[in-house]
């Protein structure tokens, strides 16, 4: 603790939202920092703590339904991430945790929800379940390559007139529009599991050069240039299935 | 081949085993599972549910009283859970056969065709122990109003499949509420599972431990925190640990009576002697002597091929089974040594086409073994291998990759279809 140069990245309730494996986001930014000789620390904040706002970076998972509206209310009543994203924190939010982060979200009983409010988007049930593999083109200033990742939401999601999407699906369902994810300064969500990081690391080092403020050196990773190429090409295991 | 189709998920099929052939159904029987089936793939791909439920009311519609028809008169088990059902289910089969014939669902068929299969195989056998889907077991119960259910665990499984397991649980939990004639048997460890169970007529609590906590961490009643310490667990809501009847120590278990009686099982593992204590606690609830049951237990070496031993290009190989994150956790104590592993993963639909799931595998202690990442995802998993500091090569066959390595002992595994695969090709020599 206490050392200026250690980034701390914060899991956001782990405990509740980390039923779709995201917390390999807090992973794969650890070591990419490690690899370059910077060093890391992940914080979980658990359900019953406080939530503190003097972290770099706040990663927000996916979780079952009941979870998010629980999420939801405990980060509006406790509400360190929004006080670290206001001073410039970068936040990643994927699935229950992109639509928390919006103005609203309305659950599959009908019941509307409040959001923190970090996004302008709002989410209503879709109709169906999208579950497949996505590949996304990002807008410009977000990493520069395709996302590859997989969704597995009911949510549909509407950016507002002051919000940004992070870019159009070329394949998947994504927000149900045809964009995908959202944007608003450090600020940034999306649909995709897989992890997201782990299967897109320019995005990974886009996340990692806000919080320092600097570019970073390049990394280069075989299995992960690799997987990539299988991902973004039209795999024969992943394609999205009829469900 | 239509078997294989119907039981998709948990059929293993391994040459020399005969699957109970649907046709020894009835006509009416058999059109009524087909239609079912049907109804069930069209529910899931619309996206409208996991299709348990509308393939099992579309069968009953054609046939209502078939199972319940194929299950009454005799002393019927359901065993459930997310891991260890299969293996559970043998164990029973083999303590129960001291008391009389057993029909079972052994080749792991865990859909109401198959456990119809296996009554029609059986009619005269006055005991049934029917390994159930967890999402299966709701419907198959109103039906069969079963002597027996054992609880063994839960834990999320191929999320963009069968869905979330506190649903799952939410289901389990009214089943269980409206079987008023029915024991129990549940592990007192896992709250999932406690929660589930506790409003049982008559509940049989074992403690077998667990080692997956992360999808209980919030209360299934109330979404808190469940407090825990070495012992046990609670919520501030009131559900907590009930007291067991009996306890898993190691690898004694601890009867009612206070007699510690020793397992000695040839079932490698942690789970796999948490399986037995349940098995034990249930056949006990139905007659047999603890010591007995035990007794017939220490004659299974594997189970439908898991935990066998095989002879791969001069490498003396044991093949492991992993499908979920739970499953991993509780594999991956088991290489020891200086053994070297081949991890062979697959995405196809029965295994969940997300492998995110990756990431919630300690992977990492591995590390100080030779490690092959294969399988059709062998890509996946060598990213996630990289990100966990082991160090590995990438060799997609399974079998190749045994072939290359130094010579020693080889663990072997593999997730649902690599496996299945991996057992026709060895069976083939």
């Amino acid at each position: 603790m206490g050392d200026e140069s250690t980034i701390r990245l914060g899991l956001v309730l782990p405990d509740v939202l980390g039923t779709y494996s995201d917390s390999g986001n807090a992973t794969v930014l650890a070591k990419r920092l490690e690899w370059r000789g910077v060093s890391a620390k992940i914080v979980p904040i658990p359900f019953s703590g406080d939530v503190p706002s003097s972290l770099d970076i706040y990663l927000i998972g996916g979780g079952e339904d009941d979870a998010q509206s629980l999420a939801a209310a405990r980060l509006r009543a406790n509400p360190g991430v929004q006080k670290a994203a206001e001073q410039g924190a970068v936040v990643l939010a994927v699935c229950a945790g992109f639509q928390v982060l919006g103005t609203s979200f309305t659950t599959s009983d009908g019941v509307k929800h409040a959001g923190l409010g970090l996004l302008d988007v709002s989410t209503v049930p879709g109709r169906r379940r999208a579950v497949g593999e996505v590949i996304v083109k990002v807008d410009d200033g977000y990493g520069g390559q395709p996302l590859s990742g997989f969704e597995n939401h009911l949510g549909s999601t509407t950016v507002g007139s002051t919000g940004a999407p992070l870019g159009k699906v070329t394949r998947g369902i994504g927000n149900g529009d045809g964009s995908e994810g959202a944007v608003s300064g450090h600020v940034l969500a999306t649909y995709l599991h897989g992890p997201v990081l782990a299967r897109n690391p320019a995005l990974a080092d886009l996340l990692l050069e806000w919080a320092m403020g600097s570019p970073l050196p390049p990394l280069n990773v075989d299995e992960v240039t690799e997987l990539r190429r299988e991902r973004l090409a039209g795999n024969r295991f992943g394609r999205r299935r009829g469900a | 081949m239509a078997n294989h189709r119907i039981a998709r998920r948990n059929t293993v099929s391994v040459p020399g085993v005969a699957v109970p052939a649907p046709r020894a159904l009835p006509l009416r029987t058999r059109a009524a599972l087909a239609a079912g089936k049907l109804a069930a793939g069209a529910s899931r791909r619309t996206g409208r549910g996991t299709g348990a439920v509308i393939g099992g009311r579309t069968a009953l519609k054609l046939d209502p009283g078939a199972l319940a028809r194929l299950g009454q008169d005799r002393t019927v088990l359901l065993v459930t859970g997310t891991n260890g059902k299969t293996t559970t289910s043998l164990m029973l089969t083999r303590i129960l056969s001291v008391l009389g014939s057993v029909a079972a669902n052994s080749t792991g068929a865990n859909m109401p065709d198959g456990l119809l299969a296996a009554l029609t195989e059986r009619p005269d056998a006055p005991y049934a122990v029917l390994e159930v889907d967890e999402n299966y077991v709701p419907w198959v119960a109103d039906r069969v109003r079963p002597a027996g259910i054992v609880l063994l665990n839960l834990s999320r499984d191929q999320l963009d499949r069968v869905g979330e397991v506190r649903s799952t649980e939410r289901d389990l939990r009214a089943a269980v509420a409206r079987l008023t004639d029915t024991f129990v048997v549940a592990n007192c460890d896992d709250a999932l599972v406690t929660s589930a169970a506790i409003e049982a007529a008559d509940p049989l609590w074992v403690a077998a431990g667990t080692t997956w906590r992360d999808d209980s961490t919030a209360c299934a009643r109330c979404g808190q925190a469940v407090q825990r310490d070495e012992e046990s667990w609670g919520c501030v809501c009131g559900l907590a640990r009930p007291r067991p009847a009996w306890e898993l120590r190691g690898r004694t278990l601890l009867t009612p009576e206070g007699t510690e009686l020793p397992l000695d099982l040839q079932l490698p593992g942690r789970a796999n002697a948490a399986n037995a204590a349940i098995a034990v606690a249930a056949a006990a609830r139905l007659g047999v002597q603890p010591k007995l049951a035990t007794a017939q237990l220490r004659a299974i070496t594997d189970v439908a091929g898991r935990y066998r031993q095989a002879d791969v290009a001069g490498h003396q190989v044991r093949l492991l089974l992993a499908k979920n994150p739970a499953g991993w956790g509780e594999t991956l104590p088991l290489v020891e040594g200086t053994r070297s592993v081949v991890i062979a993963v697959n995405s196809r639909e029965a295994d969940g086409r997300d492998m995110s799931w990756l990431w919630d595998v300690p992977f990492e202690r591995l590390r100080g073994h030779t490690v092959v990442a294969s399988g059709e995802r062998a890509t996946d998993l060598a990213v996630r291998l990289c990100y966990g500091d082991v160090p590995h090569r990438v060799e997609p066959d399974p079998l190749k990759a045994v072939a290359e390595l130094e010579p020693g002992p080889v663990d072997l595994i593999a997730n649902y279809t690599a496996f299945r695969t991996l057992t026709v090709r060895l069976n083939n020599g």
